[in-house]
């Protein structure tokens, strides 16, 4: 889900990079260099898992786990999610370098919010732990539609009807999304409880 | 899944500085992205063709590229020109198209085009270690060119993770379909891929903390002089300048 180049209007477009330097600095000042190869990996890990196409009916969706990648990295997802879109607009051109900021805040602000709505459920039972992350990758996928409209609105009134195809488009995806996230997320609990992020409290990388 | 074919050819671009490639990439699609006159569009768009032939790049794998935007561009000439208001243009039976709707969908076409163009032309014609590289000779922080370039590493080796995961689920009998044990599945692969990644990471941090990593980046690149540098740098500023002054003065 993004916004193609050429679309968006010059204010739209400056906000929207200005916020995605702001929230990189902050992303990038929380991640130490005992962490940031782990972040790196991470972060490679997202690109080849948005790789993974699903399906859905006759056609098929691919996966985005904003949600998974903002559990787990907290505000560092932000600097992780930009360097994947990054590459992405390299090696396939979704994109190029005018929309990238915009795009950025798409996919990381949900990842952020979502960190700081779900992460305190997932030191709980099995079944807190499925509807938090079924939530935060349901309600990822859902913001990320929300800033995507809004920024279409922003950029032009008439682009109304399209932002709310797209929402509507993508409400199978929210679903989708947040069950993948929400196994996904038990699964981590089961095989590997260390990658997921401390109690708070505790220092919170 | 990823290729670089375009970092391998040899023109008059590929000659040229990494970092002169990537300032003239970002001030041409910025001031094109701001642009609004039609003529300005146009000549940008010749402007941007002109790149690509110096990148001497076939059609074929450009056009390879384009296809995204391309089916894109195609989605909002089917939706936008009927919902725009504005003076009605073309009526076809009970719809009714409008001249700003299909101005609109023009702009966005030419622009949109010409800047993935440009970001061919310049930047898909080096590897991402390069543009890296790039990227910190220009002072970008060093935590985010590490970060670009230690997922750009990694990238091809968890695609692999992910190919023999994906393998060992067939060889077990999966048949992915629209159902809960599908999306289950799934989850688990994605699941999977980040706990490897996470294991990963502690490997390579631990070998590269006994090779002396203290935290410092260090680039082992020498620019390369070349006369053409400051020529090209010159003419697109240049040519640049020339196209948002007129688009200042057109109105």
């Amino acid at each position: 889900m993004h916004i193609s180049e050429g679309v968006l209007s010059g204010p739209v477009m400056m906000a929207g990079a200005a916020l995605a330097v702001a929230g990189t600095a902050v992303g990038l000042k929380k991640i130490d260099y005992d962490r940031i190869v782990h972040v790196a990996i991470l972060s490679s890990a997202f690109f080849v898992a948005s790789l993974i196409h699903v399906n859905l009916g006759p056609s098929s969706v691919h996966l985005i786990l904003n949600g998974v990648v903002g559990l787990l990295l907290g505000w560092a997802a932000f600097p992780a999610i930009v360097v994947a879109l990054f590459l992405q607009a390299v090696f396939f051109q979704y994109g190029g370098i005018t929309a990238l900021g915009v795009n950025a805040v798409i996919m990381a602000l949900p990842a952020v919010i979502c960190y700081y709505l779900f992460s305190p459920f997932l030191n709980k039972g099995k079944k807190t732990v499925f509807a938090a992350s079924f939530l935060a990758g349901a309600g990822s996928v859902f913001f990320s539609c929300l800033v995507l409209g809004f920024a279409l609105y922003l950029t032009e009134k008439s682009f109304f009807e399209v932002s709310l195809l797209v929402v509507t488009a993508n409400l199978p995806v929210m679903i989708i999304e947040g069950i993948v996230t929400g196994f996904c997320v038990t699964f981590f609990h089961k095989v590997y409880p260390e990658i997921l992020p401390r109690p708070r409290g505790r220092s919170n990388p | 899944m990823i290729s670089e074919a375009l970092a391998q050819g040899d023109s008059m671009i590929h000659r040229l500085d990494p970092c002169v490639r990537v300032v003239c990439a970002f001030g041409v699609s910025f001031a094109l992205a701001l642009s609004e006159q039609f003529g300005v569009l146009g000549l940008y768009l010749v402007f941007a063709l002109v790149l690509v032939a110096l990148a001497s790049l076939g059609a074929g794998p450009v056009l390879k590229r384009l296809k995204p935007v391309l089916l894109f561009v195609l989605m909002i000439w089917v939706i936008l020109p009927f919902t725009h208001e504005g003076e009605p243009l073309l009526r076809l039976g009970p719809l009714t198209m409008t001249r700003p709707g299909v101005e609109l969908c023009l702009r966005i076409t030419i622009k949109s085009v010409s800047i993935l163009m440009v970001f061919i032309a310049l930047l898909a014609t080096m590897t991402v270690a390069t543009l890296g590289q790039a990227l910190h000779r220009l002072r970008v922080p060093d935590k985010l060119v590490f970060l670009l370039l230690m997922t750009y590493r990694y990238i091809a080796v968890i695609q692999e993770e992910y190919q023999r995961l994906l393998r060992a689920a067939r060889f077990r009998g999966f048949v992915p379909g629209t159902n809960l044990h599908s999306y289950r599945t799934y989850a688990y692969l994605a699941g999977m891929l980040f706990v490897r990644a996470s294991l990963r990471a502690q490997r390579v941090h631990n070998a590269m903390l006994c090779r002396g990593f203290n935290g410092t980046f260090r680039s082992l690149d020498s620019p390369l002089s070349n006369r053409l540098n400051p020529v090209f740098m010159t003419g697109v500023s240049a040519l640049t300048l020339v196209l948002v002054v007129t688009e200042l003065l057109w109105k």
